[in-house]
Formats: C-alpha cells, sequence, structure tokens
C-alpha cells in the first residue's frame, strides 16, 4: 500500500526532527506541570488591619485564616493599607461595624469579606446562644423539675454531601481533564498541520501527485504516519497526568485514552486540513487564534448551559466541547463508556468530515 | 511509429490570462522533442498537463493512447519537475526508496533501480548522505533520478539540465540519447539552444503559442540561418 511508504518517510523524518519531536512530546508535560503547581497551590492569606476588636471575634477570624493586625490609631485608612499592603480594614464602634477592602484583586477581595460576614455572623449566635442559655438556666433554676429536658442552643452545623469529588477537590481537579485533552488537541494539530504545509511549499507535493498515488492514499499515509506519534503522545500525557500529577480520576484511565485518541484524530485532521489553506507557517500560525484558542472557551471551563443560545450553538460546533464533555464525565464523575458514547461519536463524525475534505482539497494539486 | 503524446487544440487560462492558446503537438514513440522558448512562455503549465496535474481549460490530451489525467498512467511517466522536490532531511538513497516504493517496485527491483539510477547521475558516492547537504547540481542529478526510477516509457523533463555543470549535462545528454535508443520517449524543456540541436523535434513555444515546429535541420532550412535562436528574431520577438 502507498500510503505505508508515506508513513515509513514520516516516521523517518520525524525521528530525524529532534525539535519538533520534543515539542510534541516534552512542552504538554511542562505546561501541565506549571498549571498544576498555579492552580493547586495554597489559598491568600488575606491581611486584616483591625481597631477595637473583641478577642473572641479577632480569634475567630485567626481560625478562618485571616491574619488580624489590631492598630491603635486610625489616621488614614487608606495609607496604612496601601503601607503595610493590607488587604482590608475592620473598623468597629459598637454595633457600627465599617469594612475598608483594597480590591486589588477582587477575588481576596470577596474571599475576606465572606470571612468577615461569616466570622461577625457566627460571633452574634455564640453570643446569643449564651444569651440564650444563660436565659434557660435562670429558668431552669426557678422551676427545676419541668424544664430540665430543655436543650441548650447550638451552633447549626450544615452537613454537606458531593455526588461528584469531595470537600477536597479544587478547580484544577475539574479542570485538568479539560487541559489534558486540550493539550493533546493542540500539540497534535500544530506538527501535522506544518508537516504537510512543508510538503507543499517545497514542491514534493507536486512530485508525490505526479506518481500513481490516490489522494485518499495521502490523507491516509499522513493520519497514520503522525497518528503512531500522537498516539505515543497522548499516552505520555494521559500518564503523566494521572501518575505523575496524580490528577483526579474517578473513572477508567483507558476512556480516558480512548477519548484523547479521537481527540488527537480530529486535531490531525484538522491540522492537515488548514494547512492546505495556508501558504506559509505564519499563515498557519493565523488559524490558531481562529480555529484553536476559542475551543478551550467551550471545552468546559466556562459552564455552557448558562452561555446566551448563539455561544451555546458555537460551543456545540466546536470539538473540544464533546471531548471536554467525556473527559470531564470519566475523569471527574466517573462515568463510563456508555456515558460518553454520544460525545464520542460526535468527534469521529467531525474527524470524518475533515478526512473527506482532506481528500477533496487535495483536488487542488491535482485533479484526479 | 505510433504518437506517443498527442496534444490535441489545448487552451489553457487561469482566470482570464490565457497560458496556452490552442496548442497542438505530437509526440512520436522513441523521439527526443524539445519545448523551447523564454521562461513565462507557458512550456511548464504545458507540462504539467501532459503529466496530468491540472486540466486544460479546452482540447485533450493523450499519452499512450490513454486520455489524461489517468493515474495509472503515471506509472509510465517519469517526470522531473523544474524546481527541485526533494526530502531534504532524508538520504539521498532514501528518497529514491521512497518513490520507488510508490511506484510500487519490489524490493529487488527497488535496489537495481536505485543503483541504475544513481550511477547514472554520478551520485553513487552521495547516497548516503542527506540532501541538505546538496549542493544544487547534485540535487538536480537526484531530481533526474527520481524520474528514473520506475524504468517509465515517457520521460518528462522540465529545464533538466539547469544548474549542471557542462561535463555532467553532456554525460545527462548522452544518458538521454541512449534512453532514446531503448525505445523510451522523451519530452524536453530548455532554454539552451545548443541543447535544441540534440532533439530530433522541436517545437517553439512564446506566449502561449507554438510559433513553429519541426526538426532542428528543417527549421533552420525554413529560415535560413545557422543557429536556432535565430527563429526567435525572425518569428518577431518582443522586441523586433
Amino acid at each position: 500500500m502507498r500510503a505505508l511508504a508515506l508513513v515509513k518517510r514520516i516516521f523517518r523524518q520525524m525521528m530525524r526532527d529532534k525539535r519538533a519531536l520534543a515539542l510534541m512530546m516534552i512542552a504538554p508535560l511542562l505546561i501541565l506541570t506549571l498549571l498544576d503547581y498555579l492552580l493547586s497551590s495554597n489559598e491568600v492569606i488575606p491581611k486584616l488591619g483591625v481597631n477595637q476588636m473583641d478577642e473572641p471575634l479577632s480569634e475567630q477570624l485567626e481560625n478562618m485564616d485571616v491574619t488580624v493586625l489590631p492598630y491603635d490609631q486610625l489616621d488614614d485608612i487608606k495609607k496604612i493599607m496601601i503601607e503595610d499592603e493590607l488587604d482590608g480594614f475592620l473598623h468597629m464602634n459598637g454595633e457600627d461595624i465599617q469594612l475598608t477592602l483594597k480590591n486589588a484583586n477582587p477575588s481576596t477581595a470577596n474571599l475576606l469579606k465572606m470571612k468577615v460576614q461569616q466570622a461577625i455572623a457566627a460571633e452574634n449566635a455564640k453570643n446569643q446562644a449564651i444569651k440564650l442559655s444563660l436565659f434557660i438556666q435562670e429558668f431552669q433554676d426557678k422551676a427545676p423539675e419541668n424544664l430540665n429536658k430543655l436543650e441548650q442552643g447550638k451552633l447549626p452545623e450544615i452537613d454537606t454531601n458531593y455526588i461528584y469529588g469531595n470537600k477536597e477537590t479544587t478547580f484544577f481537579d475539574q479542570l485538568s481533564p479539560i487541559l489534558v485533552g486540550y493539550f493533546v488537541f493542540f500539540f497534535v494539530f500544530l506538527i501535522s498541520g506544518i508537516a504537510l504545509l512543508r510538503e507543499r511549499t517545497t514542491g514534493t507535493l507536486d512530485r508525490l501527485l505526479a506518481t500513481p498515488i490516490q489522494r485518499r492514499d495521502i490523507v491516509f499515509g499522513y493520519l497514520l504516519g503522525y497518528g503512531l506519534f500522537a498516539i505515543i503522545q497522548t499516552m505520555i500525557v494521559v500518564f503523566y497526568a494521572v501518575k505523575v500529577l496524580d490528577i483526579m480520576l474517578v473513572g477508567s484511565l483507558w476512556n480516558v485514552i480512548l477519548i484523547n485518541l479521537t481527540v488527537a484524530l480530529v486535531a490531525l485532521s484538522l491540522g492537515i486540513l488548514l494547512s492546505a489553506f495556508a501558504n506559509s507557517e505564519f499563515q498557519m500560525m493565523q488559524f490558531i487564534p481562529i480555529a484553536i484558542i476559542p475551543q478551550i472557551f467551550f471545552a468546559g471551563i466556562f459552564p455552557v448551559e448558562g452561555m446566551a443560545d448563539w455561544l451555546q450553538m458555537i460551543a456545540k460546533a466546536m470539538p473540544m466541547y464533546y471531548a471536554g464533555n467525556a473527559l470531564v464525565d470519566v475523569m471527574y464523575k466517573g462515568l463510563g463508556l456508555n456515558d460518553i458514547t454520544f460525545d464520542l461519536l460526535i468527534l469521529l463524525c467531525f474527524a470524518l468530515v475533515f478526512i473527506i475534505l482532506n481528500i477533496i482539497t487535495l483536488k487542488k494539486y491535482r485533479k484526479i | 511509429m505510433a504518437s506517443t503524446i498527442v496534444i490535441k487544440d489545448v487552451c489553457k487560462s487561469f482566470g482570464k490570462k490565457v497560458v496556452l492558446n490552442h496548442i497542438r503537438l505530437t509526440v512520436e514513440s522513441g523521439q527526443i522533442y524539445g519545448l523551447i522558448g523564454p521562461s513565462g512562455s507557458g512550456k511548464t503549465t504545458l507540462v504539467k498537463l501532459i503529466v496530468g496535474m491540472d486540466r486544460p481549460s479546452q482540447g485533450h490530451i493523450h499519452v499512450l493512447d490513454t486520455p489524461v489525467p489517468h493515474l495509472n498512467l503515471l506509472q509510465n511517466i517519469g517526470y522531473m519537475a523544474q524546481a527541485d522536490a526533494l526530502y531534504t532531511d532524508l538520504t539521498g538513497e532514501e528518497n529514491l526508496a521512497f518513490f520507488a516504493s510508490l511506484f510500487k517496485l519490489k524490493k529487488e527491483e527497488q535496489k537495481k533501480r536505485i543503483a541504475y539510477a544513481a550511477e547514472l547521475v554520478n551520485l553513487i558516492p552521495h547516497l548516503k548522505k542527506r540532501v541538505h547537504n546538496y549542493s544544487g547540481g547534485m540535487k538536480r542529478r537526484l531530481s533526474l533520478a527520481v524520474a528514473l526510477i520506475q524504468d517509465p516509457q515517457v520521460l518528462i523533463l522540465d529545464e533538466p539540465t539547469v544548474g549542471i555543470d557542462p561535463e555532467l549535462r553532456q554525460s545527462i545528454w548522452a544518458e538521454i540519447q541512449r534512453l532514446k535508443t531503448a525505445g523510451k520517449t522523451i519530452l524536453v524543456t530548455t532554454h539552451v539552444m545548443d541543447e535544441a540541436e540534440k532533439c530530433d523535434r522541436l517545437a517553439m513555444v512564446r506566449d502561449g503559442e507554438i510559433l513553429t515546429s519541426g526538426t532542428p535541420a528543417e527549421l533552420k532550412e525554413r529560415y535560413n540561418i545557422t543557429h536556432l535562436e535565430e527563429v526567435f528574431l525572425q518569428t518577431g520577438g518582443k522586441n523586433a
């Protein structure tokens, strides 16, 4: 089969192109590692300056991972906060509570605001409970026989259950399945797209088409040749993510590999297809912001259900939407093959359409 | 003798630009046929139509009694493009082996053909080198070797001797002559006039039209000249 001659050639070329090989195999691991450290690093401990605060409230805040720094004088709150790098300042004057937030980083500011509110609420509840229990005590002293079964006031406690994940689950756990798939997609796209482009710009595609090779043999040769490397890459990325980075994997590892291989196939066929419309490496790069970057937005990082209708339509035209869906289903939710069959089929349809378009676009270079 | 290449009334235009205008041409089997003309005259477009890379806008082309384009026909056409189309990250031998396997040559046959083609273009000592270390002339020679790899009936060589030193040019032409005696039909494009003398028949091409054709002797007699390039001057050059 002529496609096999192509596979052999691609294999040889790839083995000699150490840089491309490194980009394909090692670069995704570097990025995944970096992200893993960035996203699962400890959360910020906000610094709160306080004035005239009760000891119990301050303790409560310390327990909630807030650094409490008492201040006696209050000349210029703004100046103190900026000079001492405080995230907030709590000024208490009896019942009158005033919270100033620096808001340099909105998420830290919100976190601090939430913690302060919780602490004050808890403190209030505790005071109420103490008052209540004193009241009951008094009551019981007066009528000990009838009311000794009255329970003391307690803080309500919420018993939280999780269907997927647990209270230790971080954002990265939900994000990582998507990222694993996306990196497979991105790097396979990059290499395969540029490879066929090189064949075109050096004139070897024309030469190739002056032999009795069929157009579909060229497409299959490329799919197989680069597919071989894509498979190795996918395996490395998946095993690294699961075994080394210890990314949460509830479902089957084999399903994860299956999904990623399908993603690689889609990326491969899309890369080869788009390269037919680029005349240089730079033009190929121009496809990245159009065809590749938007995919990540619709892969499930932002909940698609909440998007406007037209955005949802776009999402459903993106292969990564289905890939992200399937990967989160398996890795995070622990669902089985049955639940991802639909997503897999859609992905295969994408690949099939791209492959057919590939065979058709090669007509541009030889009419038969 | 049967006609190997028959071109009937072929026109080709890209958009509004007419590149080939009613070309009529017949190459008999076992001939060396030269297409001579300045660059931009449409030689390469005509060659691409004969190979079947493109379809004519009008007219028909037959090669070996088969209408072009036809996939199986390519098994019998050895094509050497104007630009060297080689895989520079592979060695010369790997390039030859790759094309040999595209023509489905058996392992034994492959070895023989690679040795033959490499010998012909004096590349035997360089077969194990990567092509990106080759000189311009070596690449040209390797391209010719690739065109010969499947032992085709018809050879279509687009400017085969560009960038090749005179000594090697002699040996390539000697080989073209030898291939002719072996019964091959050869179509050569060139703009070197002394090469035109070595062809059996010539067609002078300019601006997508065939100005005149015939054997070198006929052309000289017809225009009463001693050098072939004078044909261009006589038939009204751009500056005339």
